[in-house]
């Protein structure tokens, strides 16, 4: 341990050791994934070929880890801002699935008919329904003193079992003979795709202006000043004007009505209807993201590319090497250890520059 | 949107006729006969995708080259992987979920020389997909038969995974053989909403064993509940396949999962040329259904009734849903003399008269 | 419905056996998070300690080795985590949820040729006496784990309240800083907490696969982890709340598959949603006193600590 937090003695951020942190945790990473294939019995280099440059080696492939990463950057952008005042949301998944009902609600409601109108409408309520969602917890909190961990987590489950109630009960399909499915949304009602062929969609747009809007709230207005004040010392953020409770409802919203957004891509994107799992846990996944991305709106996009492309390595693994998808994921812990671990470099230049007497982060 | 959607179009013609060139070439230079199969759980939960699995097994044994993915979500990621072995030069593909519906319908249309083969599900949209079940309601029957003959309580406990037709049919199923040979009989059941949690099938089983019920059945996938059934002293039923040796004294016979005969004979039929789009819904006759050893607890006199009916299921001398059936409330579901069509049993959704509690309708 | 004593009886023993794996992990984690110590990896931990003992019990028939051996793996595993947040100073929260796929990847790699045997009897204690009414069923005929898992939280209430090394750990969680200041080793009393959490985790993962359901499934903790690291918020930090709030939840999960079974027309979806919505609805009722919460919320929770020359 000694020899290792000498590095705090270095006085400066040179640029080299911001480029050397991630490449290190690439190098790591590649190395302890080529030790894993050549114990499991494949040639190293090709295994890992097929883990991370086969699967977007293509334009579909490569338009398939923008499809998958777009739901995470969204959700762990309204994340970003949670987190950053130290509000631990961990209901995301909720939020995504209600404002996947409220919006799939209003396209059955436009069932059949066409009009520019509908979708704008369907994205709106998609938004509102997530943020309503998570208004739960934040006036819990607020108002009632409690804890949004679990209050956040246990809405989870209750957005599940009402998706589940509408889909096989007074939503089904009326021509689906009662199986568990609504009727597909009508084209009026379906996100654009961008390219014919591709299943990547409009709301690859509604990620990058978040990511851009959120960008220019941290860092150029003065509630992102707050916001990161707060997250810091709430004393000091109370000398800056900061309302500690309207800022957890804001950001309560902000990241409901974002994993809501989420939820009405997948919805109106590549799904077309609603059924009874609209999300592979893309609320949960897109904590990591959003810490992996260190809160910060661009980390956030590279960090939703990276985990996107360990969901398309590992079946991409399991087809052409047949290794047990539960290869996948031990190999999506180590990316995500090493790349943690290599923040270690990077994490104490931060520090260094803002204070040297206190190293919380 | 629109407009941009439209140039983009344009644009990118050049980009999909070129990738389809590149798919194209890439199929045709892999020759081997390959079989894909896409699982929705892992292969390791010993239950629906466990039995798949050993279907795919024989298949491997037959001699042809199999692949399958497993753990795949039923949302977006489906189609991506369904694509994926479809552009990896697989001739024949199983998907063995519900949820598996649209994206294979959709890949089908791109891959015209692609068969695909869906479980469970009602789509055919293309000459190249067929749709495949099994009638596990005749299954379900003869363990009506036997419950409504061992209980003493007259008391069925049925733990129930989601409230879809499948599981649905399941119950009325038994609840009509058990009240044939015992008009007391009163079925109870628990919704646990998943397919498989072993802590909260044995919480269930144990409860429905607390209310009364001597007999314990399932539509859930884990052995916890036969296993409780055991340290119980209740009569319990095997689900997907054989529970005996998880609770000897207390398993009366277990309803099997036999993939394994079809998914032989369609890989065949597929490599020889001989495959045709059909929709199937195999039982006992054919094997897909299958029982598995009796417990001579039965006595001789109850097994030998239960082999006849097993038989006469089989012939079609008797069928499950033979009028007159009520429902609930005392309604006509099927006149004397009538058989309920496959039309309704598909899309079966309101209890039988003799089951407790409610679904949503 | 039969209502007798007996038959309450009998519930409450369900719904204890129910709560124990909560009870195990929400401890172990109650301790690491006084320390300062933020592991979202409990649910990884589980599955670990799950597979691990399934496994010792299935080659050494020993009730002992499974019961440790699932202890020990827990350990192994929690060190990972304990390594990058304490000596790398990584992030907690993203540490702890890599920790959970990790743990869910590597159990279902090792559980491959586990799957589909059947577990083996373990002891239970007195079986004969749970015939008796009421109390029979309550306090009889359990497993070794069982007890521990009602006993422990008191030990460990004691330990924090009345001992020096409980003062230690809860000095190190409210600031490490200042406990830095009075020459405690702050990353080893971490390291040790953490490592206890593990171990926690690993037993709660030994009693699914051993007793509660005595076999091997992937995924079988099936979020328990999480309910149980709810469970110490709810515990506001308190070893004797997370016996209540674990056996609360068990009761309302217990009841409404009671309920269900005896036929009562309210919607399943509904039913089986009351677990959480009760639960949030009691953590409001109780959350209403701002200050005792503060007092019992570990300072430093979640920070990454460093020791400066």
């Amino acid at each position: 341990m000694g020899s290792l937090i000498k590095i705090e003695k270095r006085n400066d951020i040179s640029n080299s050791i911001l480029l050397f942190s991630p490449v290190l945790a690439i190098i790591l990473t590649l190395l302890s994934g080529a030790i894993i294939f050549y114990f499991l019995g494949f040639q190293p280099l090709e295994a890992l070929k097929i883990f991370f440059i086969i699967p977007i080696a293509d334009l579909y492939g490569f338009s398939e880890l923008l499809l998958k990463a777009t739901p995470l950057c969204i959700i762990a952008i309204g994340l970003s801002f949670c987190f950053k005042t130290n509000n631990w949301n961990i209901g995301a998944e909720g939020q995504l699935i209600f404002g996947g009902i409220v919006s799939g609600g209003v396209a059955l409601l436009f069932y059949n008919q066409e009009g520019f109108f509908i979708l704008p409408i369907i994205i709106l309520t998609g938004a509102l329904g997530g943020a309503i969602f998570a208004l739960i917890p934040a006036i819990l909190k607020t108002y009632f003193n409690t804890n949004e961990i679990l209050t956040s987590l246990m809405l989870v489950y209750v957005a599940k079992l009402l998706l589940d109630y509408l889909v096989v009960g007074p939503w089904t399909n009326p021509e689906g003979f009662n199986f568990p499915e609504t009727r597909m949304f009508s084209d009026s009602a379906r996100m654009p795709l961008l390219f014919e062929g591709l299943r990547i969609h409009a709301g690859i747009f509604i990620a990058l202006m978040l990511v851009a809007l959120s960008w220019f709230i941290f860092f150029k207005t003065f509630l992102g000043f707050q916001m990161k004040v707060s997250g810091l010392s709430l004393k000091t953020a109370r000398y800056a004007g900061y309302k500690g409770k309207k800022t957890i409802l804001l950001v309560f919203i902000i990241s409901g009505a974002c994993a809501g957004l989420a939820g009405v891509g997948e919805i109106t994107g590549p799904i077309g209807q609603l059924y009874r799992e609209i999300s592979p846990e893309y609320g949960f996944t897109a904590i990591i993201v959003t810490f992996l991305g260190r809160l910060n709106p661009i980390g956030i996009i590279f960090a939703s590319l990276i985990v996107a492309l360990t969901y398309l390595g590992a079946e991409s693994a399991q087809i052409f090497l047949q290794v047990p998808k539960s290869i996948g994921q031990i190999f999506q812990g180590l990316i995500l250890f090493f790349l943690l671990a290599s923040d270690f470099l990077l994490y104490f230049k931060v520090k260094f520059l803002i204070t040297q007497k206190k190293n919380e982060y | 949107m629109k407009g941009i959607n439209l140039m983009l179009k344009k644009i990118l013609r050049c980009f999909s006729v070129a990738l389809f060139f590149l798919i194209a070439t890439s199929l045709s230079a892999n020759a081997e006969f390959k079989v894909g199969f896409v699982y929705v759980g892992p292969t390791g939960d010993h239950g629906w995708t466990y039995q798949h699995h050993e279907g795919r097994n024989a298949v491997e044994a037959a001699g042809m080259k199999t692949t399958f993915v497993e753990s795949v979500p039923e949302g977006a990621d489906s189609e991506r992987v369904i694509r994926q072995l479809a552009q990896s030069g697989h001739n024949i593909i199983f998907t063995t979920s519900f949820g598996y519906m649209n994206p294979t319908n959709k890949v089908a249309k791109d891959f015209p020389n692609v068969k695909f083969e869906h479980a469970t599900g009602y789509i055919r949209e293309h000459s190249n997909v067929s749709t495949y079940s099994a009638r596990f309601y005749e299954g379900r029957t003869l363990l009506g038969h036997i419950a409504g003959k061992m209980t003493k309580t007259n008391t069925i406990g049925y733990i129930a995974s989601f409230p879809i037709p499948e599981v649905i049919r399941g119950i009325n199923s038994m609840t009509l053989a058990a009240q044939k040979v015992n008009p007391n009989i009163k079925t109870k059941i628990v919704w646990v909403f998943t397919w498989y949690d072993p802590g909260k099938e044995a919480e269930a089983a144990q409860a429905l064993i607390d209310q009364g019920a001597d007999v314990i059945m399932q539509h859930t996938d884990s052995t916890a509940a036969v296993q409780v059934a055991e340290k119980a002293g209740v009569w319990s039923f095997g689900q997907a396949s054989d529970m005996q040796k998880f609770a000897p004294k207390s398993v009366l016979t277990s309803i099997i999962d036999d993939w394994a005969p079809y998914y032989v004979e369609r890989s065949k039929a597929a490599k020889d040329g001989t495959w045709k789009q059909q929709d199937t819904w195999h039982g006992l006759k054919e094997g897909m259904v299958a029982m598995g050893p009796y417990n001579p607890a039965m006595g001789s006199a109850l097994v030998k009734e239960v082999e006849q009916l097993q038989k006469d299921l089989a012939s079609g001398k008797v069928h499950s849903f033979t009028g007159p059936i009520y429902d609930q409330k005392g309604n006509l579901l099927v006149a004397e003399g009538k058989t309920a069509d496959d039309g309704m049993l598909a899309g079966m959704k309101v209890y039988v008269k003799g089951v407790e509690g409610k679904i949503p309708e | 419905m039969n209502i007798d004593l007996n038959f309450i009886g009998i519930i409450i023993a369900a719904v204890m056996a129910s709560s124990v794996p909560l009870i195990l992990a929400a401890t172990g984690e109650l301790i690491v998070e006084r320390s300062g110590v933020l592991n979202l990896g409990v649910e990884g931990m589980i599955i670990i300690g799950a597979i691990s003992g399934f496994a010792f019990m299935m080659s050494t028939e020993s009730i002992v080795i499974a019961i440790f051996g699932a202890m020990f793996a827990g350990i192994i595993i929690s060190l990972i985590f304990g390594f990058l947040t304490q000596t790398l100073l990584t992030l907690h929260v993203p540490t702890g949820l890599a920790l959970t796929i990790f743990g869910i990847g590597v159990s279902a790699m090792l559980g491959k040729n586990f799957v589909g045997l059947p577990g083996k009897e373990i002891p239970v204690f007195f079986e004969n006496l749970d015939k008796i009414t009421f109390i029979g069923p309550i306090l009889f005929g359990h497993s070794i784990i069982f007890y521990f898992a009602f006993v422990f939280p008191f030990f460990v209430y004691y330990f924090l309240k009345k001992t020096k090394m409980g003062l230690i750990v809860r000095a190190v969680g409210d600031s490490h800083h200042v406990a830095t200041d009075q020459g405690i080793n702050v990353i080893l009393v971490r390291y040790l907490c953490i490592m206890f959490g593990g171990a926690m985790s690993g037993l709660a993962g030994a009693y699914l696969s051993l007793v509660y359901t005595p076999q091997w499934i992937e995924n079988m903790s099936s979020g328990r982890g999480w309910i149980a690291l709810a469970l110490v918020v709810f515990a506001t930090w308190n070893p004797l709340k997370v016996l209540v709030g674990a056996l609360l939840f068990g009761s309302i999960s217990i009841l409404q598959l009671h309920m269900q079974a005896a036929g009562v027309r309210i919607p399943v979806q509904f039913l089986s949603a009351l677990p959480y919505l009760l639960t949030i609805l009691v953590l409001v009722v109780i959350s209403r006193d701002d200050r005792k919460i503060k007092l019992n919320t570990p300072n430093s929770l979640g920070k990454t600590f460093y020791k400066e020359n």
